[in-house]
């Protein structure tokens, strides 16, 4: 069973965000990187199924040179090989544009299964699984906590809101786009981290993948939200601070 | 040109948020000097679809087949992609759901357009439609400007537009019956029907204090630290999604978008960001407190009190402090 994992590199939660000079997104100068929380999950949820029914597992990732840092993180939790779609300023592209790119990387794989996570930390759009699935033609399902082969198709348990859960069947090559916390996630070993550096990462550029598709929806301006609420913000010392608002707590808002 | 609200049902219930969707259609209908639509989709619709027209809109599309009783991406994508190439809206409106999520990224893709997902504000400057939406888990916002042909696909974040502000018609509004064709083999999805994990043993829709913890606690060992804040208080402990996903604290006392919906008097949000999906599941509560180290942070949007600063010397001093005030 052949299964490609999308996996996004995006900043490292906490970091201070500020918007760059045109406007249109972060200045990510001095900021430290980490894979997308959802994609580490579906990496494992990739693993788990290489292990029970054999096959490979190949990372694919769209991003600058820095991303070939995540790449190599995946390789050694596990994953066989990457397929790397190098490129700058790919936040110029809308959804539609990426996964136009990460679609046309994967229809050079034809993967049995194509996993990514359910949301990025940074666009958040939700949708890149979707899009593809729609541009590869496959079936689809997200918000997916577990999957299981089957005959003839995958069983996947899916998200519903409020606490409620669903299972679906569909056809394979299928498209899961996976939630955070569906497992334990793994580390990557000693050996694993040396494995890592001789795997292979095949780089592709987007003029090889017809060219960076023009964007439909584009940022025009990015910028820190302004408050709408009033908060009462106590300020000074912990214990200073706690005392006054265990106060307005007792006196004003009657709390306690 | 009209804006159509694409309206969520399931076994004939109504999800609460697609009153929102037709009262953010109205307004920006207006704004855009366009008709509003509403669709309604599924099987044996029609009073639902009588419901919807008496809201202040041109037309209701009953979207009627037998292949649409339950939802299905595969299903729903082709249903709405006819609807839409007969009724040719610039601009069709969802709310945010989960079902959504899954079905209208497809639906979009089929006219070249990209799906403006978690949509917060809409402006219209003379005809052009500004959609602003949230970037970085609402750290920052980002005014989205859309282009291309075809309709402009945007899905609404639940609560950013009230359904109070819904009008109705002066009369009922036409429904239309729209019957798509369908065949079975054009739907992959074989969904099966939904279900609930074990029952909850922990109820927090009763609680009248919670303490919440998030992921700015690091280690499940430090949670004993907020724990001792919720027993000063003699409040429920809960807890965003990430502490439920690691274990750390049992998966019903998770608060959100897939956890409880709570309303107490107070809600104390300890090293919680205040992501959408957080928010929706606590934002109904009385008074709101939240302790974080980023002044930034989105749960300073809901709070009504706030210490920016250390968790870990913040809430033991609030333990103290709240001892010492009930006497
Ligand atoms: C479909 C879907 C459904 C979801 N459902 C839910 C849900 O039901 N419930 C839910 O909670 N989430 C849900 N999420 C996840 C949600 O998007 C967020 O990822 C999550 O709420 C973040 O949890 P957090 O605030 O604890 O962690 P983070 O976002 O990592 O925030 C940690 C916070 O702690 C602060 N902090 C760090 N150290 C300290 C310190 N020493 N002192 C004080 N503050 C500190 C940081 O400044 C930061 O603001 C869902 C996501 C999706 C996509
Ligand atoms: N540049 C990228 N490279 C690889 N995968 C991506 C990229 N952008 C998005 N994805 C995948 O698509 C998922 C959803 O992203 P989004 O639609 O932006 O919320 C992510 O969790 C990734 O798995």
């Amino acid at each position: 069973m052949k299964i490609l994992v999308a996996i996004k590199q995006v900043p490292l939660r906490d970091s201070p965000l500020h918007a760059n000079a045109a406007g249109k997104w972060i200045d990510d100068g001095g900021l430290s990187f980490e894979v997308n929380e959802p994609d580490a999950y579906a990496l494992e949820a990739g693993l788990q199924l290489k292990e029970q029914h054999g096959g490979e597992v190949v990372v694919l990732c769209a991003g600058p040179e820095r991303a070939g840092q995540t790449i190599r993180e995946a390789l050694a939790k596990g994953a066989d090989r990457a397929i790397h779609i190098a490129a700058d300023n790919l936040e110029a592209l809308d959804t539609l544009g990426s996964a136009k790119l990460l679609a046309a990387a994967a229809e050079t794989e034809k993967a049995d299964l194509i996993l990514t996570g359910l949301q990025s930390d940074d666009v958040g759009a939700g949708q890149t699984g979707v899009v593809m699935a729609e541009l590869l033609g496959m079936p689809h399902s997200t918000i997916i906590m577990h999957a299981e082969v089957k005959a003839g198709g995958i069983r996947v348990k899916r998200e519903l809101e409020n606490g409620w859960f669903q299972h679906i069947e569909m056809p394979l090559p299928a498209v899961l786009t996976i939630q955070s916390g569906s497992s334990k996630l793994r580390y990557a070993t000693l050996m694993g981290i040396k494995k890592a550096k001789t795997k292979e990462v095949r780089r592709l550029t987007p003029a090889e993948l017809g060219g960076l598709p023009a964007a439909v929806a584009s940022i025009e301006k990015i910028y820190t939200p302004r408050k709408n609420k009033q908060t009462q913000i106590f300020e000074g010392d912990a214990k200073t601070a706690a005392a006054q608002l265990i106060e307005k707590l007792k006196f004003e808002a009657r709390v306690i | 040109m009209s804006v159509l609200a694409v309206l969520e049902q399931s076994g004939g219930q109504w999800h609460r948020t697609s009153w929102e969707t037709l009262a953010a259609s109205q307004q920006l209908a207006a704004a855009l000097g366009q008709p509003v639509e509403a669709a309604v989709i599924g099987t044996g619709i029609h009073v639902l679809a009588a419901e919807a027209s008496a809201r202040k809109l041109a037309k209701v599309w009953a979207i009627e087949h037998d292949l649409l009783d339950v939802y299905t991406a595969d299903g729903y994508t082709a249903a709405l992609e006819q609807l839409l190439r007969k009724a040719q809206p610039s601009l069709v409106l969802f709310p945010h759901t989960y079902q959504v999520r899954d079905f209208a990224p497809k639906l979009a893709t089929r006219f070249s357009q990209v799906l403006v997902s978690d949509v917060i504000a809409a402006r219209s400057d003379g005809g052009a439609l500004t959609l602003v939406r949230q970037y970085f888990q609402g750290k920052l916002n980002g005014d989205v400007k859309v282009t291309g042909d075809g309709p402009v696909f945007a899905s609404l974040q639940a609560g950013a537009w009230r359904a109070d502000a819904l009008e109705n018609g002066p009369t009922a509004a036409t429904v239309e019956t729209f019957v798509p064709e369908l065949s079975a083999a054009q739907i992959r999805q074989k969904p099966e029907p939904p279900f609930r994990e074990a029952a909850r043993a922990v109820d927090l829709t009763q609680a009248g204090i919670i303490v919440s913890v998030g992921r700015g606690i690091k280690e499940q060992a430090n949670i004993a630290v907020v724990e001792d804040l919720a027993r000063a208080l003699g409040a429920e402990l809960a807890a965003s999604r990430p502490i439920c996903d690691a274990g750390w604290l049992p998966m019903e006392r998770q608060v959100g978008s897939s956890g409880q919906t709570v309303a107490p008097k107070m809600y104390v949000a300890v090293g919680i960001s205040g992501a959408i999906q957080h928010l929706v599941g606590m934002k109904g509560a009385k008074t709101i407190v939240a302790i974080n180290k980023d002044p930034n942070a989105p749960i300073f949007e809901v709070a009504d009190y706030g210490i920016v600063g250390d968790l870990f010397e913040v809430v033991p001093a609030l333990a103290e402090a709240a001892r010492k005030a009930k006497g």
